[in-house]
């Protein structure tokens, strides 16, 4: 027993610290400083007046911010809005400054300022304590068996360790598991390019050098099904550029329509829509986090955190001069995945 | 028994009642145990309560907020008398707040009070933290309250997020979709937790009223419960109070509880309320009604998170170009593991400083007396390398907006943020320690010579000298009590072996200690003080010479 509390001591060890023996001795607390409130009755007299008027302040406040909650209705005139929130704050304000500055004022002023010591102890609870506390720990195992009940013991931890489980599993169905959703999106082979947000179709002679426009596929409009969740990933920007500017991989030679391409509008770093459009440089440009693409080449990032290149929409022109896509995307839009290029 | 009658009547109503209490509850003995206790006075002091105070705050105007809001995702066709988005499709979260802030009497104001006075709760909390940090008041028996403070910190966060998000305006909701898109880039398992979190794809129907549950029950509750646990600690432990003379390691000197610090503790929440409220009075915060409601694809330039997001935002956007890479058919996004990586490690690090402080030290005693930062040196040196680091992470938040503002680069402003990150905290650690050294040889010179007067003096013998003048006794004491600690060599343990643990915690040790300045002692100053005297001497000589 005696062996055990030696292990438990409170250590005070001073480690690397040096402790000087001829240290300067403390002097003690510095002796009181006199407020002109403790010495002059005229001080403390103005003082309790001021502390008065800080509180007879603050119901003024108050009684202003009722009388403002009605005389300061709001109707449709929105600037109703601006002078409700105004002098209502305003009541409010000095209802909780009058009382706050008042009752710091009289504290500092009138209360009495003696800087007091009070004794610390060390937080280690006394040995006697210590001791008295592990006899009963000591008796609760005995009495309960617990070190002494090996099977007990272990089928308990068992128990412990499994009962939680069944409560995670029920969030199984907070979500459905991802599947095939990312690589898909609301484009097919045929579907019109349409104006977002008014669903309306773009005609490539629309299109004119140096114009963007923000596409959607025709049929996507506010108020259909899972519209945000579609638009999230369908989203693209259109863009016609001079052909002869374009840089395209023999495979993409027929994606694009006389200098008009279409890219995805989702950032492939974290998802942001690459609204912005440099039309000297022809770089897009993500406004979250700086990602830039090279619109004539790819769409290859040539700045920022994203890594790969946007994903591009192969579009067509039909008889009557509407741009369509000739498909899906080749690849799933928007930020990296973990199996993004897992065919499946 | 006639006497306690008759102060039960000089006193009425009052002792009355506290004559119910007590035999109901007895907590008379409580009162005398804690009515007076002491608490030391000091500015910095208050910035927990702060944290505190708008935490109160947050709770009020936030349940007048819930009495309102209604976080559902579902879409609604705006019919309020905002003109400008009549017939808008939006989500009803987003719908009942602009009824809030449009049709709601006082709804605009105590929106904007909740949003202050987030900003404020983290803002306190954060400097609170640092206030901690550089006083070294986290060391024993603090560590684990330390702790706790962090982890209300990291709630904070937490809880203001999840509530920027609940209106569900674009600028919240492009927020969300990078939430999502750092999600997913987490690899295996990165798609199956945004698919859960979002009920399915983004942004789905379900997010806010997820955040919403987190945002008004499961947050709120931790965080109170962690403030209880950090207030039982600190009454547990007394406050800590700064070096002085009188305040020693086995006292606390300051005012009582009853009444001073009642008044100004009761009177700062007032205070604090009343600034929040000024400042939401006459500063708009959060127009979501000039955003719209959230849709994937437009979106503004120059748009900020919330403050205390930025330096994650900002990690974001430092992150090198082209970093992504392939294993075989898996995507390996490093351009987001590595942020999220970096960001986690110095969190983790704040976390545990204490305890790796306290092994580097061996320091094992209690320490109720604060350092003054000067008087730890390479303590403050890595708290300012630190706020360095976190601070270029911010600034990195708003890369975009410098660059506009100051018609500079994007590019270059980017590549400057990306080298400062590495270069900027070593450079503060380095600077800041040499000035930490210096301030504590002015400290040690002022003790042992006293404070310049500017009077120079002629000695008889030609040599100009400026007198100096001793401290009184308790300016002297501020200036010499600190703990002075000598790096450790590594010394072989037992079995004759000098183990890496420890060689590191030698060097360390002298990484941490080897330039160092010791306090003045009692002899030190005596000799000084003799010999400022036999100048003294001179000096007198001098002036009568003179006459």
């Amino acid at each position: 027993m005696s062996e055990k509390s030696n292990d438990i001591e409170v250590s005070q060890e001073t480690g690397l610290a040096v402790v000087k023996p001829d240290a300067v001795r403390d002097p003690g607390i510095e002796p009181h400083r006199v407020r002109m409130t403790d010495k002059s009755p005229k001080h403390a007299k103005n003082a309790a007046r001021q502390v008065a008027l800080l509180f007879a302040l603050s119901m003024l406040g108050s009684a202003f911010a009722l009388w403002a909650y009605f005389a300061f209705p709001i109707n449709e005139d929105l600037t109703t809005v601006r002078q409700n929130t105004l002098f209502l704050g305003i009541g409010i304000t000095l209802g909780l400054l009058g009382i706050g500055i008042g009752a710091i004022h009289w504290a500092k002023t009138l209360m009495p300022d003696h800087e007091v010591a009070e004794d610390r102890h060390l937080i280690a609870s006394p040995e006697d304590k210590r001791a008295a506390a592990i006899e009963i720990i000591n008796l609760a195992n005995q009495e309960s068996g617990f070190t002494r009940r090996k099977l007990i013991r272990r089928t308990l931890y068992g128990a412990l360790a499994l009962f939680p489980l069944p409560g995670l599993i029920i969030f199984g169905d907070l979500g459905p598991n991802p599947g095939n959703t990312l690589r898909h999106t609301k484009w097919k082979a045929g579907t019109r390019l349409a104006r977002d947000p008014y669903g309306t179709p773009i005609k490539a002679s629309d299109v004119t050098i140096g114009s963007v426009y923000h596409a959607v596929p025709e049929g996507l409009v506010p108020g259909t099904e899972h519209y945000l969740e579609e638009k999230a990933k369908a989203a693209v920007l259109l863009v016609r550029v001079e052909p002869d500017k374009l840089i395209e991989t023999e495979e993409r030679k027929n994606w694009s329509y006389q200098g008009i391409v279409a890219y995805s509008k989702i950032c492939t770093h974290v998802g942001c829509p690459v609204a912005l459009y440099e039309q000297h440089t022809h770089h897009l440009l993500c406004p979250c986090h700086q990602s830039t693409f090279d619109l004539v080449d790819s769409c290859k990032v040539v700045f920022g955190p994203a890594s790969r290149p946007l994903p591009q929409l192969p579009i067509y022109v039909d008889e009557e001069g509407y741009l369509r896509a000739q498909s899906d995307f080749h690849e799933p839009v928007g930020p990296s995945f973990w199996d993004r290029s897992v065919k499946s | 028994m006639s006497n306690t009658t008759s102060t039960q009547k000089k006193n009425g109503f009052l002792a009355g009642t506290a004559n119910y209490v007590d035999e109901r509850l007895g907590v008379a003995g409580v009162l005398k145990e804690f009515g007076r206790k002491v608490f030391p006075d000091h500015w910095s002091f208050m910035l927990g309560e702060v944290a505190l105070y708008s935490f109160l705050v947050l709770l009020l105007s936030g349940t007048f907020l819930t009495f309102f809001f209604q976080p559902s995702m579902t879409e609604v066709v705006y019919d309020g008398v905002y003109a400008p988005l009549k017939g808008a499709h939006m989500s009803i979260a987003y719908a009942s707040s602009l009824d809030i802030t449009f049709e709601v009497r006082g709804g605009l104001l105590m929106r904007q009070v909740h949003h202050w006075s987030a900003l404020l709760f983290v803002a306190a909390a954060g400097l609170h933290m640092l206030r901690v940090f550089f006083t070294g008041a986290f060391r024993k028996p603090r560590e684990m309250n330390w702790v706790v403070g962090f982890v209300l910190f990291i709630l904070g966060m937490g809880a203001g997020f999840t509530g920027y998000s609940l209106p569900d305006d674009l600028l919240s909701g492009n927020g969300l979709r990078i939430i999502d898109g750092m999600i997913k880039g987490i690899p295996f398992i990165g798609t199956w937790i945004s698919s859960f979190l979002f009920g399915g794809e983004f942004p789905g129907t379900a997010i806010v009223g997820r955040l919403y549950s987190l945002h008004i029950m499961l947050i709120p509750a931790l965080i109170l419960v962690f403030l209880a646990i950090h207030l039982v600690m600190l009454v547990l432990h007394k406050h800590t109070h700064y070096s002085g003379a009188g305040k020693k390691d086995t006292n606390v000197v300051g005012y009582p509880l009853m009444p001073v610090y009642v008044a100004k503790a009761g009177g700062f929440f007032f205070i604090v309320f009343g600034v929040i409220m000024l400042i939401s009075t006459f500063f708009t915060i959060n127009p979501i009604w000039n955003y719209g409601g959230y849709d994937p694809s437009p979106v503004s330039a120059g748009t900020q998170p919330d403050w205390y997001i930025g330096w994650l935002d900002g990690a974001l956007r430092l992150a090198p170009s082209h970093m992504e890479f392939m294993i075989g058919d898996f995507t390996v996004s490093m351009n987001i593991l590595i942020p999220l990586a970096v960001s986690l490690l110095f969190l983790a690090l704040v976390a545990l400083y204490p305890f790796i402080e306290n092994w580097i030290t061996g320091d094992k005693r209690e320490h109720h007396v604060l350092d003054r930062p000067r008087n730890a040196p390479v303590r403050t040196a890595i708290g300012a390398a630190g706020v360095m680091f976190y601070a270029i992470l911010w600034a990195g938040a708003s890369t975009d907006l410098i660059a506009t503002q100051f018609k500079m680069s994007l590019n270059q402003v980017l590549t400057a943020m990306q080298i400062s990150l590495i270069v900027l905290p070593i450079v503060s650690f380095i600077v800041t320690k040499r000035i930490c050294l210096a301030l504590q040889r002015k400290d040690r010179e002022i003790a042992l010579h006293g404070r310049e007067t500017g009077r120079i003096v002629r000695l008889p013998h030609g040599e100009y000298i400026e007198v100096h003048e001793p401290l009184d006794k308790y300016d002297l004491y501020k200036l010499v009590d600190f703990k002075d600690y000598q790096p450790t060599l590594a010394r072989p343990n037992a079995a004759g072996k000098i183990t890496v643990r420890a060689r590191i915690r030698a060097s360390l040790s002298k990484f941490y200690f080897k330039d160092r300045v010791s306090p003045a002692t009692q002899r030190e100053i005596e000799e000084a003080r003799h010999h400022a005297e036999e100048i003294e001497q001179q000096v007198q000589k001098a002036i009568e010479l003179a006459k």
